[in-house]
């Protein structure tokens, strides 16, 4: 079936492919919008952007979130910023160059055309939020200010203070709102999408739980939107919220849509260490704090070792006895290199035994150079919140001694594979923002989540979506009492019941924990062979534990967090194997997939363009089948493949 | 560290609450207040499935259901009325930045969910937030549609003004000014709203109309009149000032001087 896997990328020169494709496409008359009805699943920058510009063409939407209102989606934690190609700041910014930067940083295995297009529209995203009140940070002229973020060497990040995501969302969600009030979009807050139903193999409605009452609810459509963001929460500690879940995706694909490059899945250098096992997440702090940050470790094991008995203050340390290892290993970028790179970094010296706290498992992050350089007051109006938040979670000031960072689970890259018009392997099926694989490769760079989600929701999707939808307008509502839709439900109703029927030893979070162990000792920043295959056999136990040893407390007809909980680790026990199973195919190190067997002398990752410039596309089988892998062929025509170098 | 909790237990919106009493032990002073929830919850979990713990009547109402997403501070999914005080003892920060550390080993620590005829409770802790949705659909937003907009550098804004539109577009909808209001006013979060957009040119245009709009769909949905008491800044977790108030009062006089 690797016929499914048509990229539709159109052909001409690249920065020709979307103007030309566009005209190419489809669109639907504003009398017969009227008549389409769209499913929008999430509520974040790809969903609510999409619901609501679908809602302003003229479609009927239907837009599900799991919280109880759709401003409280995880794109609202985002902090340090949206980047956008505008040029503001006459460094040589370009479409091109922006686009140039997140091929690289994505490590050659993301998509020419996609990418592309995703630079293109990112000044409209800029002019966008603007235009809706979005209060990005302004310069004393009046205009909008810029800082730099991670793998980019202009400064093209806007920002509104350590709260861009939050102020992003509520942009969207405020275009949202008024088509609500206009009626073209219905909100379903608290509602969760547990399966999607295909007619006549394609996406025509879905199967939700309403979290308050506990009903088994059908919706029907014309089309279907995933915009359910990431499966980052597979690893139990991650930055992700805690509702974060891989379960609406995951549904899909096993309903036949492919799952592309489940591997890769960022590390972000920045967040805060562990503090010990009743921990139930991390919290980052941005990037953009590699702007001002210094990181470093000690170059003396007694120091560190007299940091980890509390002997002596990070600040004690002369100069000349810090190891600020990313300046000392990539000077070209410094601080600055992207993230998947900061990540092992940390990891190569706390592994050598340079970590600073009690567990070992932490790093410097220092801002005592830049506040030397603008005072605290400048400081503090960049990064108030961040420094603020970290005080209240450590107890410490970081206005007088270092942060302590470490990396963690941040991003997935990887996501439902979807061709250049979003669609996915099941006609009628879109997917948007994280919850797709097209644009990040193997790494994302800081500050493009953001930008790729809106671009998805305001300036792609709505346009190619018509192109399906043309087909569709004559057809009549979907009718829920379809048996697609009877057998649907009936599936849905029976492994709540199975569930709560166990009655076992172990709690949902005891078994989610064990999962996490299992992922981040196997599938977290290094990999091997070995490993993987363990992991595979130790998931694979560890679901059948869940199946047969779990306890689900409550019933089913109530408002019940644990039953939710159980229904999406339900699948992220089939996630991690999946995500396994592609770490273990994919024998080279690229982005934030680094497997030990494939590194450079001086530790960096090694591709192997040869057998792995591809996109790994995975088809579901059936319950205890392995998955099939097809391939889509990555074609690099307008950049010259080349080793990522952040060093000269 | 060990605390007592005295905990608001309710099934649903219709049945009666009632207040239940249980321990937790060796709580480690670096967790969060969520966190030490999670720890009750999986020990409240655990004595379900002993049928002897049940049979000597330990049966409570099960794990405690509570609103909590990112644990981070920004989302403002969590609630909780700890000890007589939003959000809880700890300034500036939601339950989910609050730590134990901020309390005393033996403590008695009371909780309670957001108390507001605007917010039925759904669950124990968890309550029905959705009449902030609905003011900010009466008018929240600047009315622009996808694409066709100036460039962004085209509207200049004086980095003050940005600053100050910053401060009001921070809330994060919570609701705590509402608990804490003896009034149960939603007066901050709609002024915080109506305050933000009006400072800015692209929001100024509809200023009036919005306030107006907002500030009637707050009262049709039994939020109560603000008397400047001042509680709701004392309570917020992103401190949004009263000066935005005044903002909104101003926006809305200019509304009715039109009328």
């Amino acid at each position: 079936m690797a016929d499914k896997l048509i990229s539709k990328i159109p052909e001409g020169p690249l920065s020709e492919k979307w103007t030309k494709h566009k005209t190419q496409l489809r669109v639907v008359n504003p009398g017969n919008k009227r008549k389409i009805e769209i499913i929008v699943i999430g509520t974040g920058l790809g969903g609510a952007s999409a619901a609501a510009s679908l809602g302003e063409l003229g479609y009927n939407v239907k837009v599900f979130c799991i919280s109880d209102s759709p401003r409280r989606a995880h794109s609202i934690a985002a902090q340090g910023g949206i980047n956008a190609a505008k040029n503001y700041q006459n460094d040589n910014d370009s479409v091109y160059r922006l686009f140039y930067e997140t091929i690289k940083g994505g490590d050659y295995r993301s998509r020419e055309a996609n990418v592309y297009r995703l630079a293109e529209v990112s000044g409209n995203i800029i002019d966008q939020c603007v235009a809706q009140g979005v209060p990005f940070a302004r310069e004393y002229g009046g205009l909008l200010a810029n800082r730099s973020f991670g793998g980019a060497q202009v400064s093209r990040t806007f920002y509104a203070r350590g709260q861009t995501g939050q102020q992003l969302l509520l942009g969207a969600y405020a275009a949202l709102n008024r088509q609500i009030a206009a009626g073209t979009v219905k909100s379903y807050p608290r509602h969760e999408m547990l399966d999607l139903v295909l007619i006549n193999g394609e996406a025509k409605g879905i199967i939700a739980r309403n979290l308050v009452t506990g009903e088994i609810e059908r919706f029907g459509a014309h089309a279907v939107v995933l915009a359910s963001g990431g499966y980052g929460n597979t690893y139990f500690l991650s930055t992700n919220a805690m509702n974060s879940n891989g379960s609406a995706a995951w549904q899909c694909y096993k309903k036949g849509a492919y799952f592309a490059n489940p591997c890769f899945a960022q590390i972000h250098p920045t967040c805060i260490p562990v503090h010990g096992d009743q921990q139930s997440k991390l919290t980052l702090m941005s990037e953009s704090l590699r702007n001002d940050g210094r990181i470093w470790v000690p170059k003396k094991k007694e120091d560190v070792m007299k940091l980890r008995k509390k002997e002596i203050k990070p600040s004690d340390i002369p100069e000349e006895d810090r190891d600020y290892y990313l300046e000392r290993r990539y000077p070209a970028f410094g601080n600055l290199v992207p993230r998947d790179v900061a990540s092992r970094a940390a990891k190569e010296r706390c592994d050598a035994g340079y970590g600073v706290n009690e567990t070992g498992l932490a790093v410097f992050l220092d801002f005592s150079t830049a506040i030397e350089r603008l005072g605290v007051e400048k400081i503090r109006e960049r990064y108030g919140n961040l420094f603020q938040m970290y005080q209240k979670i450590t107890d410490t000031d970081p206005y007088k001694e270092p942060m302590m960072i470490y990396p963690a689970i941040h991003y997935t890259m990887g996501g439902l594979w979807v061709d250049y018009n979003l669609q996915t392997t099941i006609p009628g099926l879109y997917a948007i923002g994280e919850a797709n694989f097209s644009d990040h490769g193997g790494n994302r760079l800081g500050a493009s989540a953001l930008m790729q989600g809106l671009a998805d929701g305001y300036f792609i999707l709505p346009y190619t979506i018509g192109d399906y939808l043309a087909t569709q307008f004559k057809n009549p509502k979907t009718d829920t009492s379809a048996p697609e839709f009877e057998e649907a439900e009936k599936k849905v109703r029976a492994k709540i019941d199975r569930l709560l029927s166990i009655k076992g030893k172990h709690t949902v979070d005891e078994i989610h924990k064990k999962l996490g162990h299992i992922m981040w000792e196997y599938v977290g920043m290094a990999r091997n062979e070995a490993g993987l295959k363990k992991a595979i056999e130790l998931i694979k136990e560890l679901r059948k534990e869940f199946w047969s040893d779990v306890y689900v407390a409550g019933d089913k007809d109530n408002f019940n967090q644990e039953l939710e909980k159980a229904i999406r680790l339900a699948d992220f026990l089939e996630i991690g194997e999946l995500m396994a199973r592609d770490a273990l195919n994919r024998k080279e190190s690229c982005g934030g997939h680094f497997r030990e067997e494939m590194q450079t002398e001086d530790g960096e990752t090694k591709r192997d363009d040869e057998h792995f410039m591809y996109v790994a596309a995975w088809e579901y089988k059936g319950e205890d089948e392995a998955p099939e892998m097809h391939k889509e062929a990555l074609k690099y025509e307008n950049i010259k493949i080349a080793t990522r170098n952040y060093k000269d | 560290m060990d605390f007592t909790l005295r905990i608001w237990r309710q099934k649903n919106a219709k049945s009666e609450g009632h207040f239940e009493t249980y321990q937790v032990k060796n709580i480690s002073p670096d967790s969060s207040f969520l966190e030490m929830l999670d720890i009750l919850n999986e020990q409240l979990i655990h004595e379900g499935m002993d049928p002897v713990a049940v049979e000597r009547g330990c049966q409570s109402s099960g794990p405690v259901s509570f609103d909590h997403d990112c644990r981070e501070g920004i989302c403002g999914a969590c609630s909780l009325y700890i000890n007589g005080r939003a959000h809880g003892p700890d300034d500036e920060v939601t339950t989910c930045q609050l730590h134990m550390r901020k309390f005393h080993d033996g403590d008695t620590i009371t909780i309670e969910p957001w108390r507001s005829k605007g917010f039925p409770v759904i669950k124990d802790l968890v309550v029905d937030r959705k009449a902030f949705d609905k003011i900010l659909q009466a008018g929240g937003f600047i009315s622009v549609g996808t694409g066709g907009v100036p460039d962004g550098n085209a509207i200049l804004i004086s980095h003050e003004t940005a600053e100050e539109s910053m401060d009001g577009a921070a809330c994060i909808g919570c609701g705590a000014c509402v608990a804490t209001c003896k009034n149960g006013s939603a007066m901050l979060f709609v002024a915080a709203r109506v305050s933000s957009l009006a400072l800015l040119p692209q929001g100024k245009v509809e200023g009036a109309k919005r306030a107006k709009a907002m500030v009637a769909k707050m009262d049709e949905l039994g939020f109560g009149a603000c008397t400047n008491t001042r509680a709701c800044e004392m309570e917020c977790p992103k401190h949004i000032t009263v000066s935005h108030i005044a903002r909104l009062n101003r926006e809305f006089l200019c509304a009715k001087f039109k009328d």
